[in-house]
């Protein structure tokens, strides 16, 4: 089978596991809405500069929550069987394809309702959406590789915290500027160096994940 | 004798460095005044570190093709000294800073980013303890010290350029290059940052080579 049927069936897989019982989609979206009604309740002084930041830290956990189980959750007989199977580099492909399709279903979502609860809308939403996206891309590629780390070690939640805050975080504060100039309604041309930058950074996470991740997968 | 050349070498610049950096003239400049001697000790850490964790990757990737475990001992050691290196980057720019932006830590986008790459290399020793399997820990934390090294990469070196910084050099003031006009400064900084990088690399030998004998000899 080549590369590219295996990341088919792969992914298939993945999406069918995931319609029949739901669970990854619908709770990581409870667990989303529940926090924008808190940070809601706990009247956060809906200015938009903490309005932007507050979406973005409620995307990070949320992602956490959801990319993490996507090694986490195989038990280690369906690990075995995949391993015989198919190729690693099919693997990371596919979990990454069905993390991002599944980043990028919340994400929105998520957005769509922080709009409507804080009734703040950015001036430039196209652009917003856009850097949503993206960084739902980020999140999902950047996370699948370090739960596929963490899941290996044997240590859980802890540990994927832990090593996925450093990696994260540089990611983060280019979204944050990005997002900030749609909201500010800025000129999209402005918006460039970001946008690339975030380009440039997912397509280095995800060559690195490409190259290393054969080697994780083998023990 | 003829083996340790570079040793010599090493030490002989660093105090060189040390006594022709509180010695010699300098620019006199407004602001800096005398504090522009910190360039000759803080700049070299920088360099230092980064050479100290490039070879760190470079074993690592040796670790993952051969499956040797000196390699490994090479890699962990490298960080563990580039994050000595690193830390006393940080406090000899807090201190500089203290004096002449007035404060130590200014939230400035050179220092905060630093401040991440250093928690980067945190995360891979803590990696590295939270496994007890020695193979396992080896292959784990080659394959997150290999991921994280493209982050620190752009941590330090594509980040703090798109946004601007109080660091000489950046946003604004003047850099290093035009204050000195006519080369005083470089006959300091440049065997500075040589002496200091090849006394990382001493330390960093010996650590290794400590190490290993810990873990070959059965006393």
């Amino acid at each position: 089978m080549t590369l590219l049927n295996q990341v088919k069936f792969l992914v298939k897989k993945e999406l069918l596991l995931e319609w029949r019982s739901k669970y990854a989609l619908n709770g990581v979206l409870l667990y989303v809405v529940s926090t924008i009604f808190v940070c809601f309740l706990s009247r956060v002084s809906a200015n938009p500069v903490t309005w932007n930041a507050l979406f973005w830290i409620i995307m990070l956990f949320a992602s956490i929550n959801a990319v993490s189980k996507s090694f986490l959750q195989e038990s280690k007989g369906r690990q075995l069987y995949i391993y015989t199977i198919a190729s690693p580099h099919a693997l990371i492909i596919s979990k990454t394809i069905y993390n991002i399709l599944l980043m990028m279903l919340l994400t929105v979502i998520a957005l769509g309702f922080y709009i409507m609860v804080f009734g703040i809308v950015p001036a430039d939403l196209g652009l917003y959406l856009v850097a949503t996206i993206l960084g739902s891309l980020s999140f999902s590629s950047i996370f699948t590789m370090i739960s596929a780390i963490s899941s290996k070690a044997g240590n859980g939640g802890m540990l994927m915290a832990i090593l996925s805050f450093p990696v994260i975080i540089p990611v983060l504060i280019v979204l944050i500027k990005l997002t900030k100039n749609a909201i500010d309604g800025l000129d999209r041309s402005v918006s460039l160096d970001e946008i690339g930058m975030l380009l440039v950074i997912n397509v280095l996470v995800f060559a690195v994940s490409l190259l290393l991740f054969p080697y994780l997968w083998r023990d | 004798m003829y083996k340790n050349w570079w040793k010599i070498l090493g030490a002989l610049l660093v105090m060189y460095a040390t006594i022709a950096g509180f010695l010699h003239s300098v620019p006199k400049l407004p602001i800096l005044h005398e504090s522009i001697r910190n360039l000759y000790f803080h700049v070299p850490m920088w360099f230092s570190m980064i050479i100290l964790f490039a070879i760190s990757v470079f074993h690592s990737i040796k670790y993952l093709l051969t499956n040797n475990a000196t390699h490994d001992l090479k890699a962990v050691e490298s960080v563990n000294v580039g994050v000595v290196f690193g830390v006393l980057g940080i406090v000899t720019g807090a201190v500089w800073a203290k004096f002449t932006w007035g404060q130590a830590w200014s939230f400035d986008v050179k220092q905060n980013f630093a401040a991440i790459a250093l928690l980067l290399y945190f995360a891979y020793l803590v990696l590295r303890n939270a496994i007890d399997e020695e193979q396992k820990r080896a292959k784990i934390s080659a394959i997150y010290n290999i991921f994280a090294f493209p982050m620190m990469v752009v941590l330090l070196f594509v980040l703090p350029r798109l946004s601007d910084s109080l660091h000489p050099g950046n946003g604004g003031n003047p850099g290093f290059n035009s204050y000195d006009l006519d080369s005083r400064m470089r006959m300091v900084f440049y065997p500075a940052c040589l002496g200091w990088i090849l006394i990382g690399y001493w330390i960093y030998t010996l650590k290794f080579r400590v190490r290993a004998l810990d873990k070959y000899t059965t006393l």
